[in-house]
């Protein structure tokens, strides 16, 4: 099987500041992986290299094999078969959930009105929020605009599903219902590149666990042993302090 | 009250009375007025919307990143840094005698147009930095977002961060639209016969000032409603910011 999406040797530096130094990860269909590590160890950075939002320095991303990272490819349309959560929502505060959904649907993918808004209503119905389709989003919590985000996301039935820390900024209380969503995405098949740092979740959902250090992948493999029994000493030291902090 | 006692106990007051608030004077000096302030509201109106769209795109320009657009940027920001350092009436000057003493083919001599086309040069200037700051003030997490979903650039201006910058600086154009509304008196330094220079040919036929006086009131009573929704916008965006609704 060939991989939905292969990071190979990327390198991303802020000036002087090297964030990935050759980071590799595949993905291949309908598999979850969770990125962990430290904050600042480079995850959303790495999210943001797979989806456009930032240029490599060196290495290349592959979607369905086709380098996305060659200048000469047009990277409007790789975008279009991505689908990105982020940890603050960003949801358009100027136009209503509806809208929110079937924006790119409509312009970028050039359904029809009415097509999108069905489709969207079904999506927002199946999450329980299709009542307030027509509320702009400040009027919904936290743990509602991010469910409203995933669905924008998967209205353009992305090749994959990129996640960055999309519970980070939630009350824990709401934490729940988001993952909960995740979790019925991940069961319908959805390919999910996801930054957590809720290892609990992790543990169940992902089928591959990456931990990120000092700029490369440095272990990865089944949720149970990158978790649960660890080779590298630097990922045992991580999640004896993620256990400290009561979050394992 | 005090100013209203000195000023009407001076001993110049009677002869002020006579000279500036005649209401003889001010009742025949009405209609003409009147009739030149309906060429200023022509000029506001024709001239807001052009200082609207030129002033928007500049802004667009000068937010453009990229080495690629350095050019467009460097002439927009040149743009901006002059005609918003010239003094208005200076460029009212150069456009209104300057450009027709060219006598170059197809460029309008009618003081109208000239002095719409000077006033909108410097208030686009003015008002591309408000679109600006308000360009600036969209989160750039929106610009992830809507690139994200696959959005062009194009796109991703019109849909998602104009729009929020608009609504951001609404209150900033109303009052520089306020401000718009009396300075389009200035085009009857061209000889254009809107309120003020009506009021001149009246002042200089009688040697009374009371036309001065009406012209005047009538640009404040054309400023007060617009003043007063720039109030309410006002009000309104500083409510919403309370409230805490900024993402
Ligand atoms: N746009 C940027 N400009 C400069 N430095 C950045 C930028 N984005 C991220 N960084 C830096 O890159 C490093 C990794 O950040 P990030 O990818 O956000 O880590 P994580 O998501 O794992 O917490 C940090 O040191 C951060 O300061
Ligand atoms: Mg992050």
């Amino acid at each position: 099987m060939s991989a939905v999406l292969e990071v190979r040797g990327v390198v991303k530096a802020f000036g002087e500041n090297v964030v990935l130094r050759g980071v590799d990860l595949a993905v291949d269909e309908h598999r979850v992986v969770a990125l962990i590590g430290g904050s600042g160890s480079g995850k959303s950075t790495l999210l943001r290299c797979a989806s456009l939002l930032e240029v490599v320095d060196d290495g290349q991303v592959l979607l369905d094999g086709e380098d996305i990272t060659d200048p000469r490819v047009d990277a409007d349309a790789v975008r279009r078969r991505l689908g990105v959560v982020f940890q603050a929502y960003n949801l358009f505060p100027h136009l209503t959930v509806l809208d929110n959904v079937t924006l790119a649907p409509v312009r970028v993918h050039g359904r029809s009105r009415s097509e999108a808004r069905e489709e969207a209503l079904a999506l927002l119905e199946r999450i329980g929020l299709a009542d307030k389709s027509g509320e702009y989003p400040d009027r919904l919590s936290g743990g509602q605009q991010q469910r409203v985000a995933i669905v924008r996301a998967l209205a353009v039935r992305p090749r994959v599903l990129l996640l960055d820390e999309i519970t980070s900024a939630l009350d824990p209380e709401l934490v729940g219902e988001v993952l909960r969503l995740v979790r019925e995405v991940a069961e319908q098949g959805m390919t999910i590149v996801m930054a957590t740092h809720e290892m609990g979740f992790a543990k169940q959902v992902a089928d591959t666990v990456c931990f990120l250090d000092q700029g490369v992948v440095l272990e990865s493999g089944p949720p149970a042993q990158v978790l649960g029994d660890p080779v590298e000493p630097r990922t045992r030291q991580f999640l004896s302090r993620i256990i400290d902090a009561g979050r394992l | 009250m005090v100013a209203y006692l000195v000023v009407t106990r001076s001993p110049g007051w009677p002869r002020v009375q006579t000279t500036f608030f005649s209401l003889e004077f001010g009742r025949e000096s009405f209609l003409p007025i009147l009739r030149g302030l309906w060429v200023n509201v022509q000029v506001l109106l024709i001239g807001g919307v052009c200082v609207v769209v030129l002033g928007l795109g500049l802004a667009v320009l000068r937010t453009l990143r990229g080495p690629a657009f350095a050019p467009l940027r460097i002439l927009a920001t040149a743009y901006v840094d002059l005609f918003r350092g010239m003094p208005l009436i200076i460029t009212l000057y150069l456009v209104g005698f300057g450009l027709p003493a060219l006598r170059l083919q197809g460029i309008p001599t009618s003081p109208f147009v000239l002095g719409t086309v000077a006033i909108v040069l410097t208030y686009s200037a003015y008002v591309a930095e408000v679109f600006r700051a308000g360009i600036e003030s969209v989160h750039p997490s929106q610009r992830a977002a809507a690139r994200s979903l696959g959005l062009t650039h194009r796109q991703m201006m019109r849909i998602v961060v104009l729009p929020q910058a608009v609504r951001n600086v609404t209150p900033a154009l109303l009052n520089d639209f306020v401000a718009l509304q009396k300075d389009v008196g200035l085009i009857s330094v061209l000889g254009a016969v809107d309120a003020v220079r009506a009021a001149q040919i009246l002042v200089g036929q009688s040697f009374n000032f009371t036309p001065y006086v009406v012209a005047g009131l009538l640009f404040v009573l054309l400023a007060v409603p617009s003043a007063r929704i720039a109030d309410a916008v006002s009000a309104r965006a500083r409510r919403r910011q309370q409230s805490g609704s900024t993402l």
